[in-house]
């Protein structure tokens, strides 16, 4: 009767369609508005700095999966992409190119090849890659470029501090608040991105774009970003109402630094984030607390990038312990 | 806001093609394959010899225990064999083939009864009818009806619920029926709710259906006991646990049945036959299938006859269109592929779907995301890919312990799942294991 | 100087007194027989006993009175002379086996009529269907029972699509036959020189539909269970089945199956007509262009003689060098 042969599969026997490489490409494109901002701001050697940890994160991953792995290569799943783009997001633009290397090397071929690749991977790769660098190289990884919005110089400006260095380095010096106030950019200048710091925290508008249209692609889910924000904010806020003067507000806290890019980029990167919802919101909200204590009371001026990875490392067991609710544990109408 | 069940589920194309095509009447075939395996439970007996002739609705396989159907002839004519023939459990099973004999009319007829609203058989007559006429559940899982109804003297029940869902893609035989058969749906209701003796009664429809939903409301508008739920479309609802919480608000507990919460559930087929046997004194031996396929051209609803070959379904709607490569009996979300079409239709065959190669054929699994969508997905509160990779590893204690027997096999972790990984054929697998090693007791 | 080697001192000490209390605090009392036989067992831990692990095994048979139901398969009659020698217990003796796959449906005698997509696992193709061929008894060919053996003891034959014991490496621990979903595979007795004769087929349909599916299966036709000399071979659902403790290897039923699906390994090539070894050859691959060509009409007509070289007996071949000078030496 029929002149092929049939296929037999389980079923269902249809496919939504959805494919891990379009979830991938989503956050490349979500990533994107703050690129922009970041060539804005910070001119041609934010475009190079990207662009060479984009290419040595691709390099690493097909030569490592070609060479000592000796299995098909999934460069094009848009992964190593992220991670490269992630990583960049993260240095300040004067960065050394070879340190970007040592990067990219770190964040593909120890944070994510070696536990097995994709899916794998415990700690975000991109984070691991930006704290080797930081902890080995502290002191090129701490000297920002100032912004020069519209500029576009070819070389690096000279360099300043962060937002969060200046509160931090003030407030070890006995300034107050108040006093600092006036060295610190407003919170609309925060919010709009003209400040110095890391490529890709600059503009929280930018980010926010972004998180919006993965919200609305279903590639996140609200939770991590309202968890993380709002952990930060009511940690500082409590704080801050404790004493204005040797806190800095939590809406300061919320839109410097890497807070807004690690709540919606690094801490919902699916590999290493939770999977039930109950557990993403304890993650979250961990993850903010964290940064907040290495904030207000820890060495560096900023914590998002090891609050995650912190938090990486319990994902597992938050998995175990935190289940979603079976269908019929709880009786939900009664029946008489 | 429109009623649903909570947590999970997931939006397929709904591709109803066939929702404005009326039933028609299929040929009737020159042999029909009847398997005595039919329904869930004991296969039924073969009471029938080679050469014996039989009439329509004789009983050919009488029920193999309580948990079992009689097995009636869709047919006059010969019986030429007891063979075996590879149903849609994809194995061989026992069947009876019998030839149709031409020139009996009886085959011919297509009867038209009457609408009888009067019911007058007492409720423990009719359990014996629908036992006898071989009435099981037409949704797709073929549990003998007289089985759901012998409530045992603890098990009380306050509401009947219908399930007119359909909210498997492509099939629209239930919808169809309850526009064509409207009345004998509602009077096969009541004589459900008289066999139960009870008064509350709710048709859940999806939203998508208005014009049954229209005829349904019209009809009981004077009827107190019967009330209409309509629903927001979400997949699956039709599962028996997911209606009575979009409907009742009420959890089916783990384990357990819906009687656990006072509820039964019946398919709007179902009572359709119910009122055939009772008012008509017909067994069940023809039942509704949606023909259908997105590169046919005439898919439709047909009455077919028990035990036709798919071959003739498909010869009706035209011929086998060159880039099928799928042939699916039941809907493409929890239907099961099969593999020639000699297969004959069951009491469980709901719809035959042809998938080209394109839709067909799986795509590369790539390694998990941990995206979590199919735990977001799942209607059930599972988690469908530690599920698969705990069956994987074998390790079965720790499935069943995160409850991988309640999974109602909905497809939706499959279905959504971005890697493409074959979730829910592990996780039956793990069913199964689990199953037989009664890792459940513990 | 001193002070860091006194510190690093103090320091081992301490961890040596806390070590030894912790040790003396939760000492288990432990059979010490248990140890000495887990010494003799093979410690390959393969559940082929049907207990978790050596451990375990060794732990029942220090414990368990009578002994005589258990065995290890992997250890054979040596381990457990061994075993009773240490527990003064009575042990049974076994005759040692070895896995058969009693399926001969390679790709070109047993055509696919449809196509499986899904993991690559035969319990779950088990659970949707009867297999890709028409034959719903045979092989499915996904090697799950290549996956369960832990000796390296099988393979998958690329050609044929069979999975193949390697005989001298099976240590008859049953993995694979607990494995495989079709129960296909079945330990049978070694016998001197590991010469077997058993039906090499499971089909239990009619003769013309499992003819129709697969040209070496088993067509139920009673010649075998007709000439068998000492009422070895019983009917059963169309099947014929050897019973190895009964057959004498006399191999009168191997030449008189119209189907070939009877095999004989280890037995020395037979002398007769080398000719006629190479014309069957053709007539396989005559067939296996008939059926690609039409699956439906051809009718395989015609009879497959014994095909001398599958790889299964290139291997068996080996081993049965092996074996010989195994017991030329032991002679």
């Amino acid at each position: 009767m029929s002149i092929q042969k049939n296929i037999i599969s389980a079923s269902p026997h249809v496919h939504s369609g959805k494919a891990s490489k379009t979830v991938m490409y989503d956050v490349v494109i979500a990533l994107i508005p703050a690129f922009l901002v970041s060539i804005y701001v910070f001119g041609i050697p934010a475009l190079i700095t990207t662009a060479v940890a984009v290419i040595s994160c691709l390099l690493f991953e097909y030569g490592i999966q070609r060479f000592i792995m000796k299995t098909s290569t999934s460069i094009t799943d848009g992964s190593a992409l992220i991670t490269g783009l992630l990583l960049a997001f993260n240095l300040p633009s004067s960065i050394p190119l070879w340190m970007i290397v040592i990067g990219s090397l770190v964040a593909i071929g120890v944070a994510k090849l070696s536990f097995g690749g994709l899916g794998f991977n415990i700690f975000n790769p991109a984070i691991v890659g930006r704290v080797f660098l930081l902890v080995s190289f502290p002191v090129q990884m701490t000297s920002w470029p100032s912004a020069t919005p519209g500029a576009f110089p070819l070389t690096d400006a000279v360099s300043g501090a962060t937002p969060l260095g200046i509160v931090k380095e003030g407030l070890m010096y006995g300034e107050t608040m108040s006093a600092l106030a006036t060295k610190i950019p407003t919170n609309i200048e925060l919010f709009l991105g003209s400040t110095g710091g890391s490529l890709g925290e600059m503009s929280v508008l930018a980010l926010l774009l972004g998180g919006v249209y993965l919200l609305i692609r279903k590639v996140i889910s609200w939770h991590i970003p309202v968890a993380m924000l709002g952990s930060m904010a009511l940690f500082s806020g409590a704080f801050w109402l404790y004493d204005p003067t040797m806190y800095a507000s939590p809406m300061f806290h919320v839109l410097a630094g890497g807070a807004v890019l690690g709540a919606f980029f690094m801490a919902t990167d699916m590999v290493t984030s939770p999977m039930t919802t109950k557990a993403m919101l304890v993650f979250a909200a961990m993850i903010g607390i964290i940064t907040m204590v290495i904030r207000m009371f820890g060495v560096y001026p900023e914590g998002v990038s090891f609050a995650i990875l912190i938090m990486n490392a319990f994902v597992p067991l938050l998995n175990k312990v935190l289940k979603p609710k079976r269908f019929g544990t709880k009786i939900t109408a009664k029946f008489v | 806001m429109l009623k649903t069940f909570p947590k999970g589920g997931v939006h397929p194309p709904e591709n109803k093609i066939t929702a404005t095509k009326s039933i028609q009447r299929l040929p009737v075939p020159k042999t029909v394959h009847v398997p005595v395996a039919q329904h869930i439970g004991a296969p039924a007996q073969i009471i029938v010899e080679r050469k014996e002739k039989v009439v329509i609705g004789q009983v050919i396989a009488k029920s193999g225990g309580f948990v079992s159907s009689n097995i009636h002839s869709p047919v006059a004519g010969v019986v030429t064999k007891i063979d075996k023939i590879i149903d849609s459990s994809g194995y061989k099973k026992d069947c009876i083939v019998i030839r149709v004999d031409v020139k009996d009319e009886s085959n011919f007829v297509d009867e038209v009864f009457p609408i009888k609203d009067k019911i007058v058989q007492s409720p423990e007559e009719i359990v014996q009818i629908i036992a006898d006429y071989g009435i099981v559940g037409l949704g797709g899982a073929t549990f003998p009806l007289h089985v759901k109804l012998a409530l045992k003297p603890d098990q009380k029940i306050d509401c009947l619920l219908i399930n007119g869902v359909e909210c498997e893609p492509y099939l629209t035989a239930d919808h169809r029926l309850m526009l064509e058969k409207t009345e004998e749906i509602v009077i096969g209701i009541k004589i459900l709710l008289k066999a139960f003796g009870i008064h509350k009664a709710i048709i859940g429809i999806e939203n998508n259906k208005k014009d049954a939903i229209k005829a349904l409301k019209e009809i009981c508008k004077n009827e107190p006991d019967i009330q209409i739920a309509t629903l927001k479309v979400k997949y699956p609802q039709g599962g028996e646990k997911q209606l009575i919480r979009a409907i009742l608000g009420r959890e089916v507990p783990v384990g357990g049945l819906p009687l656990n919460v006072g509820v039964v559930v019946h398919n709007v087929g179902t009572v359709f036959a119910v009122y055939d046997a009772v008012q008509n004194n017909r067994p069940l031996t023809e039942r509704v299938v949606t023909v259908t396929g997105k590169s046919l051209e005439n898919s439709g609803n047909f009455w077919v006859k028990i035990g036709t070959p798919i071959s003739d379904l498909i010869a009706a709607v035209g011929a086998l269109p060159e880039d099928t490569r799928k042939i699916i009996n039941g809907g493409p979300m929890m239907g099961k592929a099969i593999k020639n079409t000699n297969v004959p239709v069951t009491k469980g065959t709901s719809g035959i779907l042809l998938i080209s190669e394109k839709e067909a054929s799986r795509k590369e699994v790539q390694n998990c995301i941990r995206c979590a969508t199919c735990v977001s997905v799942c209607p059930m509160g599972l988690e469908p890919h530690l599920l698969m990779s705990l069956t994987e590893k074998t390790m079965f204690e720790q499935a069943a312990s995160e409850d991988i027997m309640t999974c109602i096999e909905c497809g939706s972790c499959s279905y959504v799942c971005p890697s493409n990984r074959p979730l829910l054929d592990q996780i039956r697998l793990g069913k199964m294991v689990v199953k037989k090693l009664d890792l459940l007791k513990n | 100087m001193l002070y860091s080697v006194l510190l690093l001192v103090m320091l081992g000490v301490f961890s040596a007194l806390i070590l030894y209390f912790v040790s003396k605090k939760f000492y288990v009392y432990e059979d010490p027989l248990i140890e000495k036989v887990e010494e003799v067992l093979p410690a390959a831990n393969c559940a082929g006993c049907g207990f978790p692990g050596c451990k375990a095994f060794a732990e029942s048979l220090v414990n368990t009175p009578d002994i005589s139901a258990l065995f290890c398969p992997v250890g054979g009659n040596d381990t457990m002379k061994a075993v009773a020698d240490i527990l003064g217990k009575e042990v049974t003796e076994k005759a040692p086996t070895v896995a058969v796959v009693r399926c001969q449906g390679a790709c070109d005698v047993r055509p696919k009529t449809s196509e499986f997509q899904g993991p690559l696992s035969c319990s779950i193709s088990t659970l949707l269907y009867g297999g890709e061929t028409d034959c719903e008894y045979g092989c499915l060919g996904m090697g799950e029972c290549v996956d369960a053996c832990d000796f390296d003891a099988m393979f998958m034959d690329d050609k044929t699509g069979l999975p193949v014991v390697i005989t001298d490496k099976c240590t008859s621990c049953g993995a694979c036959v607990k494995a495989c979903p079709k129960d296909i595979i079945e330990m049978r007795p070694k016998k001197k020189r590991d010469l077997k004769i058993f039906v090499s087929c499971m089909n239990q349909d009619k003769g013309g539909i499992a003819r129709k599916a697969c040209s070496v299966a088993c067509i139920g036709c009673n010649k075998c269970f007709d000439i068998c000399p000492k009422d070895a071979i019983t009917m059963e659902n169309m099947l014929a089945y050897i019973d190895p403790d009964l057959c004498t290897l006399c191999r009168k039923c191997v030449p008189i199956c119209p189907t070939d699906s009877i095999l004989e390994t280890n037995f020395p090539p037979p002398k007769v007509k080398k000719e006629d070894a190479k014309k069957p050859v053709k007539k396989v691959k005559k067939v296996a262009k008939e059926t690609s060509d039409d699956l439906e009409t051809s009718k395989v007509k015609p009879i497959v003689k014994k095909e001398p070289k599958t790889a299964t007996e290139k291997v068996e071949a080996m081993v049965e060098s092996v074996t010989l000078e195994k017991t030329e030496n032991n002679a």
